[in-house]
């Protein structure tokens, strides 16, 4: 719609830029650039972003600090600047709780889930944007509906339902990191779907009919069309999933044993019945989250570009 | 993820999306049964690709639903729990016991229906102010805009519990940070204030929680804005329009489909959160901050009778699917007006 | 279209299948052992949860997996061992109760005891079990009065005992002139108020734990003459008494003004470490040496006197001055391997790994014979002994327990964030809040 509405005006948009072009030498004499935004909205900008910028950081930054102190300075009085510095806590978090193995759980179930649930979302949103069946939109209404019944609720159930299938077929669901893979996988399929379903349906039907018509079966053209099309979405539904999955605490918490923990549980391991390691919180916190967020921004190109694509059409 | 809700039209697309012509088309005796076949094999082509999403939503999510909501019929107390089968059947009664507004619990339930709800309105409309904000003003290139990004977007990255716990330890009474900028360093109170209990606890909570949440609103409206062409934003220019004008007429009914799901999501993200509360205030929130989640939590997990907190759940059920069932027709009609208004204008 | 509909068929009746096995035929525990009954086809194993007493998780491993070993060597049966922290170990339990799908042996919170009882997950101790690990004469009484309902065989044996002691900063003492530790309420509040000013108070109070709390509010309960619970297992949460006695206890911040504001806030032992700097020269705690050991106060730098009463000297009934605290190991009734489990349990109460396992983890032995050794009789300890044997008792063994230290927890962590705030505390304001608290309590 908006291609016709620019294409229906050539001969404005031509007047259009030669006005702007007077206006950018009027600027060059005048020493600012008329491209630029008033003064009203930089200094709007500046200080919005500033506050913005101190909300965000502040809490990073008292981590960062606090992971540096020894623990009587980090249980006395806040200082911005600690008045002893000590890279102690970074060597303790190792043996406080078996952190490298809660890390390992937490990359493994996290990495798995994402995975299984970025491809699983991507057939059931291959089928819902390109073929039309009855209890289609059922199917996306059921699907939404699950994000809306309490998590602390179906807990219980669903454990009763693993207990009893790992006593009918022998295949261990509880306790076992493919449960908790399962079980994340799970929540993050149905926002999954749903914005799959949106880039898909952004992606002309013209480009996988043709594939068709080359001699691909529906799923060639999933595969060679659809997919490398949709790359950016499905980058930024991995991520939704993963971090889905990296945080989860409740579910965690009953669903795994010594073993298996994943770290969003594990952490609390710092605080424990005698004292609480706030200095080894902060450490331990910090070195996990440095891999998560390097991958966030190494991927973040892709995560805006394909969420463009998805979100809006 | 508009498709659930957009009135769909593609159905001049033809139904089946299949292959554009049958294979072996030429009649004869034998066509019409591979013919048949053929449909009967397209037919169920999607439904195969909807088979392992099927399954898992049943397993996780739909049966464990329907076994909540059988719960919620149930006494299902401690002298129950190791034999579900054996846990009489309670008809309404826990219905009746925890809509009962004049019993405390009743009360303590609708108050923290009623705490959520101002929770949810008011995080939500931070998370997307604060979002929207940040993508707009960051919507042009400007000197240290990729580090403001990132550190933007660096909360969102943090494991709930570390993103919790250092708030937690900011908001301590004695030694926190808060107290120590509001009351030791800008003298803005006479007494330090607590935040972790009281009627503050509300005011940290909303705060926790949009630090966490609104870098995901950022990102998603920082996509969004990136769609708008660039042309609107020139010939409006040319036609005299401020920045400020532009981003009323052009930015904002642009981001219209963006808000539409992105507000939705939210909402149901919060208004359902048990780790931000549960984490900053541990079992027993203070009653300002008593978000339902943790309160169901409370009415079940910690003194062991599933049997009324599957029923509050199942009241919460209800609600969020009013709540979604008005929210999206309403803003559909409004999307699809105001974003013609946008465009005709 | 046919497809479709036998599609949505098979979906559906999974659905119902699923759910109809979910509701009915669970519980039921490991399909060898019907009906839940332990049995002994797994001999050679064992998993048991400990619960977290050190200073983490992974301390507890390396304490108990030499122990571990010593078992395994003396009988070939391999223990798997996990420490869960408190803050999972109940909702572990439940999961385990409601699915039948749980350890062999675990500890549990002794306060626990009835509420699991209750639920019938735990193996009952009747004289049979008793004979096997070497006989109930072998605990010492006021242990045993808390692993559950009277005239119910136990469903637990406890495992560390614990008990309230007045822990005291000798040098903030002998600043302010006293010579000994407060023996009555008045004499605290009196030793208080010299003690506080210049930002620092007399005494630390753990405002937002909810089980510090209700121990706290049991006992001066006690102290006013009421019972939070009458013989009949029946709830009485505001009664007269027990208002006056939460008063008294959230009075020392409110009207005493001898515990500072930001106490309200204490969830997570600060005040062990308001102690250890000498911020507060008072502490109401259980077993407290080591925890302030590991914030850097030295076992002479301060003293430990039994917990004040209302007035004469700690014993029984209105003398009351601590409850029984400690931990219980109890048998998973799912067991697969019963007769490995009361032997674990028999190890792990004998005389060597009680002294070994209390010494470390700065408890007392619930066994009689155990606790004559010379480790126990530090002078911290013996106070602790002292008040075990003649003047604490156990909290109310009844199934509603734990709902009682919920309410009555959060209604007092709710009074103190009142408190801190300069709202008064009148026997009006607390009655309020217990009344609120009674009405919650189930029928």
């Amino acid at each position: 719609m908006r291609e016709s509405h620019r294409r229906a005006q050539p001969h404005r948009r031509a007047q259009a830029r030669a006005r702007v072009r007077a206006r950018v030498r009027a600027g060059r004499r005048s020493g600012r650039s008329p491209t630029a935004p008033p003064r009203s909205f930089v200094w709007t900008r500046r200080v919005v972003l500033s506050l913005l910028a101190v909300f965000a950081a502040v809490p990073v930054y008292a981590m960062l600090t606090s992971s540096l102190k020894p623990l009587e300075d980090v249980t006395g009085q806040f200082r911005w600047w600690p008045s002893e510095l000590t890279i102690r806590p970074y060597i303790d978090i190792w043996h406080t709780v078996p952190l490298a193995r809660y890390f390992l759980n937490s990359i493994i179930v996290a990495g798995a889930a994402t995975g299984l649930s970025v491809a699983i979302a991507i057939v059931s949103a291959y089928a819902v944007s390109r073929y039309r069946f009855r209890g289609r939109r059922l199917f996306t209404v059921t699907v939404l509906s699950t994000q809306m019944f309490p998590g602390i609720l179906f807990l219980l159930p669903l454990f009763l339902i693993y207990v009893n299938i790992g006593n009918a077929t022998g295949i261990a669901l509880y306790g076992s990191r493919g449960g908790l893979i399962l079980t994340y996988l799970t929540f993050s399929l149905p926002f999954s779907i749903w914005m799959l379903v949106g880039y898909f349906d952004s992606i002309p039907r013209g480009l996988d009919e043709a594939a068709r018509v080359d001699g691909c079966g529906p799923i060639g053209a999933l595969l060679r069309v659809i997919v490398p099309a949709a790359t950016p979405g499905i980058v930024a539904v991995a991520i939704y999933a993963f971090m889905t999955a990296w945080s989860e605490v409740l579910f965690a918490s009953v669903m795994t044993n010594d073993t298996t923990r994943t770290l969003a549980v594990g952490l609390r391991g710092y605080a424990t019945q005698n004292d609480v390691y706030w200095n080894q919180v902060m450490a331990a916190s910090l070195v996990v989250s440095v891999p998560v967020v390097a991958g966030f921004l190494l991927l973040q190109r892709y995560l805006v570009a394909g969420l463009t694509a998805g979100a809006v059409k | 993820m508009i498709t659930a809700v957009r009135p769909d039209r593609r159905g001049r697309s033809g139904a089946g999306g299949g292959a554009p012509a049958a294979p072996g088309g030429a009649p004869g005796p034998g066509g019409r049964r591979r013919r048949t076949l053929d449909r009967l094999r397209r037919g169920g082509l999607p439904y195969l690709f909807l088979l392992p999403a099927l399954v898992m939503e049943l397993l996780v999510h739909i049966v464990p639903m329907l076994v909540g909501i059988a719960m919620s019929f149930k006494e299902l107390t401690r002298f129950f729990i190791s034999d579900w089968s054996g846990a009489p059947w309670a008809g309404l009664d826990n219905y009746r016991f925890v809509v009962d507004v004049n019993r405390p619990v009743g009360a303590a339930l609708l108050q923290s229906f009623g705490i959520t709800c101002a929770f949810t309105v008011l995080a939500v409309g931070l998370c997307w102010l604060l979002g929207a904000a940040a993508a707009i003003l960051m919507q042009d290139p400007f000197r240290g805009r990729g580090g403001l990004r990132a550190l933007f977007l660096t909360p969102y990255a943090l494991p709930v519990y570390a993103s919790v716990i250092i708030w937690a330890f900011m908001f301590q009474h004695d030694n926190g940070l808060v107290n120590h900028v509001l009351h030791d360093q800008l003298g803005l109170t006479d007494q330090p204030s607590f935040w972790l209990i009281g009627d503050n606890s509300f005011a940290a909570l909303v705060i926790v929680s949009v630090w966490r949440t609104w870098p995901f609103a950022f990102l998603i409206l920082m996509a969004g804005l990136q769609t708008i062409p660039r042309e609107l934003y020139e010939a409006s220019a040319i036609d005299g329009a401020g920045v400020w004008r532009q981003i009323r007429h052009i930015t904002m009914p642009s981001l219209l489909p963006v808000n539409q799901v992105l507000v939705l999501v939210l909402f149901l993200w919060t208004f359902n959160d048990f780790n931000v509360p549960y984490v900053l205030f541990g079992r027993s929130a203070p009653s300002a901050g008593d978000l339902i989640s943790v309160h169901i939590y409370q009415a079940s997990f910690v003194t062991w009778n599933f049997g009324t907190g599957s029923a509050m759940s199942v009241l919460l059920l209800a609600f969020l699917l009013v709540v979604t069932g008005l929210y999206l027709p309403l803003t559909s009609r409004t999307r699809r007006r105001r974003g013609h208004d946008a465009r005709v204008s | 279209m046919r497809r479709l509909r036998i599609a949505s068929a098979t979906v559906a009746a999974t659905t119902v299948l699923l759910a109809t096995a979910t509701l009915t035929a669970c519980g039921g525990g490991t399909p060898t052992t019907a009906g839940g009954a332990p049995g002994n086809d797994k001999p050679t194993t064992l998993t048991y949860w400990a619960s977290n007493q050190g200073s983490s998780l992974e301390d507890d491993k390396r304490v108990l997996a030499p122990e571990l070993r010593k078992f395994e060597q003396q009988t070939g049966i391999k223990v798997n061992l996990e420490v869960i922290g408190w803050p999972d170990l109940l909702n572990r339990i439940l999961a385990a109760t409601s699915s039948g799908q749980g350890p062999d042996v675990l500890n549990i919170g002794n306060t626990w005891s009835a509420s699991l009882q209750a639920t019938g997950a735990l193996l009952p101790f009747d004289d049979a079990a008793f004979a096997k690990i070497g006989g109930k004469e072998r605990f010492v009484a006021s242990a045993l009065g808390s692993t559950g309902a009277a005239g119910k065989p136990p469903a637990a044996v406890p495992i560390y005992s614990l008990a309230y002691g007045l822990y005291y900063n000798k040098q903030r003492f002998k600043e302010a002139g006293i010579t000994k530790p407060p023996a009555t309420w008045a004499e605290l509040v009196a030793a208080g108020k010299k003690l506080t000013g210049d930002g620092k108070y007399g005494l630390a109070i753990e405002g937002a734990n909810n089980a510090e709390n209700a121990h706290h509010a049991f006992v001066f309960a006690k102290q006013h003459g009421a019972d939070f619970f009458d013989a009949a297992g029946k709830a009485r949460l505001d009664s007269p008494q027990a208002v006056e006695a939460v008063k008294q206890y959230v009075g020392f911040m409110a009207n005493d003004k001898i515990a500072a504001p930001g106490n309200a806030e204490y969830a997570q032992n600060e005040s062990i470490g308001d102690l250890a700097k000498g911020k507060a020269a008072m502490l109401l705690w259980q077993a407290a040496g080591r925890q302030l050991k590991a914030r850097g106060m030295k076992p002479d730098e301060y003293g430990v006197a039994p917990v004040p009463v209302q007035s004469g000297a700690p014993g029984q009934g209105a003398n009351v001055n601590s409850m029984v605290a400690g931990i219980n190991i109890a048998v998973f009734k799912n067991t697969r391997n019963l007769d490995g489990a009361l032997k674990f349990v028999r190890f792990m109460t004998s005389d060597a790994e009680q002294k070994v396992l209390n010494s470390t983890f700065g408890a007392l032995p619930p066994v009689v014979s155990a606790q004559q050794d010379p480790a126990f009789n530090t002078p911290e300890l013996a106070v602790l002994r002292g008040a075990l044997a003649t003047s604490a008792a156990p909290l109310p063994q009844v199934p509603d327990e734990s709902q009682f230290e919920e309410l009555i927890g959060t209604a007092m962590k709710d009074l103190f964030a009142d408190a801190a705030a300069g709202r008064p505390i009148t026997t009006e304001t607390v009655r309020k809040r217990l009344s609120e608290a009674q009405q919650q309590m189930p029928k």
